[in-house]
């Protein structure tokens, strides 16, 4: 392996962490919303958004990623591969992070939300401060656990050609005919990645414990 | 357009079902390969031999940090190179028993862990030691109080069987872009191939809840 592949080793890096933050960053809100959605029993939309959610996290990544790629075009809208790998990590995320809303949501103690509304606070105000602080305390490890594990099915975008680590490492296999070395850095390199997140919500924990 | 997709599959149902068939058979395989490879490992976790737990405990945390697709490249380049060559079912069926055995040998250990000891130690008091401890006292409580946690291991390694598509297994996600890519239905060949996912993972929770429902009836 020469400098060069050390390079596109670390682009590939480059693109696995905006794939996987971008999925997070827009898939744990969407999640939230649908959690909240379950949580109210909107008429309707309840039952659906529970038939979605068991299906998305039935779905194989690769699956999915096909789907979202080659399907959209046939109704009009063309996807760059890239967006389309963001956009398959997040369906999985969202429908993940809803499950590990409405699991914190139903261990909510409901007192102090019924002294909130006794007191009058509009519904928006009662959501953003009783529902979610608590709320927000008690789902992060399963959250960050998540964002493990989106990491670890993020290799799937490979399929429809995102360059991210392991099509990286794959092609630099190809091109020396020795494919282990650039699969044993790539390993390297999700190690790191993986344990930045565990190491974050130990940071994030610690601080929620301070104020606590 | 979904019409005509729909005709196609159905023309083309063959192919589609002998790729269920193929995944039906690599998750039932692998599943239970996986789950008798990490009730080894878990026996050999829970063992009073210290460096060897220490250096398993090591190698199963590297694991679960591995995406299963980069394992299963792994596998499938590195085995010729330590002259194993096997053809790509087989390799897949191994990168899936292996990867998964050490996220079953730990959810083991997590319920060995919140196990209470009394059970135990009257096992030892009664004269249960080894293997006989570990089959007839141990085993029994820890693997009823996983089966929901086995069951989404299952339901794992149905939907890591999709990654073989990279190594050319023709399961029912190659299958389905087999047919995507020659017919141009993609929207009805994979929705498909998902709703047939989805068939499988209802029917692993379907049996996991039948499971503790006989459990709690014989209680």
């Amino acid at each position: 392996m020469g400098p060069g592949d050390y390079l596109a080793l670390a682009a590939g890096a480059g693109n696995t962490v905006a794939i996987s933050l971008l999925a997070i960053a827009i898939g744990t809100p969407l999640g939230l919303g649908l959690a909240l959605i379950r949580w109210g029993r909107v008429p309707g939309l309840d039952p659906a958004v529970a038939v979605l959610v068991s299906l998305l996290r039935a779905t194989p990544a690769v699956t999915l990623v096909l789907l979202v790629y080659f399907a959209l075009p046939t109704i009009g809208f063309e996807v760059p591969r890239f967006a389309a790998g963001v956009a398959t990590l997040t369906l999985g995320s969202m429908a993940y992070n809803c499950e590990i809303w409405r699991a914190a949501l139903l261990a909510l103690p409901l007192d102090q939300l019924d002294a909130a509304r006794a007191f009058g606070m509009p519904r928006s105000l009662r959501l953003r401060l009783v529902v979610l602080p608590q709320i927000a305390r008690a789902a992060l490890p399963a959250l960050v656990n998540e964002m493990t594990l989106l990491i670890k099915v993020s290799p799937a975008v490979a399929v429809i050609g995102v360059t991210e680590v392991t099509r990286a490492a794959v092609r630099i296999g190809a091109a020396t005919y020795n494919p282990i070395p650039p699969f044993l850095v790539a390993l390297a390199i999700y190690l790191v990645v993986i344990g930045a997140f565990v190491a974050a919500q130990r940071m994030l924990e610690r601080r929620a414990g301070q104020f606590a | 357009m979904i019409p005509h997709g729909i005709e196609v599959l159905w023309e083309q149902r063959d192919a589609l079902l002998s790729g269920f068939a193929t995944t039906l058979v690599i998750a039932a395989v692998s599943a239970v390969c996986a789950g008798l490879l990490g009730l080894v490992l878990f026996a050999v976790l829970i063992s009073r031999i210290r460096a060897l737990t220490l250096v398993l405990a090591g190698l199963i945390d590297l694991m679960r940090c591995i995406p299963f697709m980069l394992f299963c490249y792994l596998i499938y380049y590195g085995l010729p190179s330590f002259g194993i060559v096997i053809d790509n079912l087989a390799a897949g069926i191994v990168a899936l028993t292996i990867y998964n055995a050490a996220y079953v040998a730990e959810l083991l250990r997590g319920g060995y862990a919140a196990l209470p000891r009394e059970g135990i130690e009257a096992g030892h008091a009664f004269g249960f030691h080894g293997w006989r401890l570990l089959l007839r006292i141990i085993l029994p409580p820890v693997l009823l109080s996983s089966v929901p946690m086995l069951g989404n291991q299952v339901i794992q390694i149905i939907k890591d069987s999709a990654f073989l598509v990279i190594i050319a297994v023709q399961e029912l996600t190659f299958a389905a872009n087999e047919i995507q890519a020659t017919y141009y239905v993609p929207f009805a060949s994979f929705v498909c191939a998902m709703l047939l996912y989805w068939v499988l993972c209802l029917a692993v929770e379907g049996g996991v809840r039948t499971v503790l429902t006989m459990a709690e009836a014989r209680r």
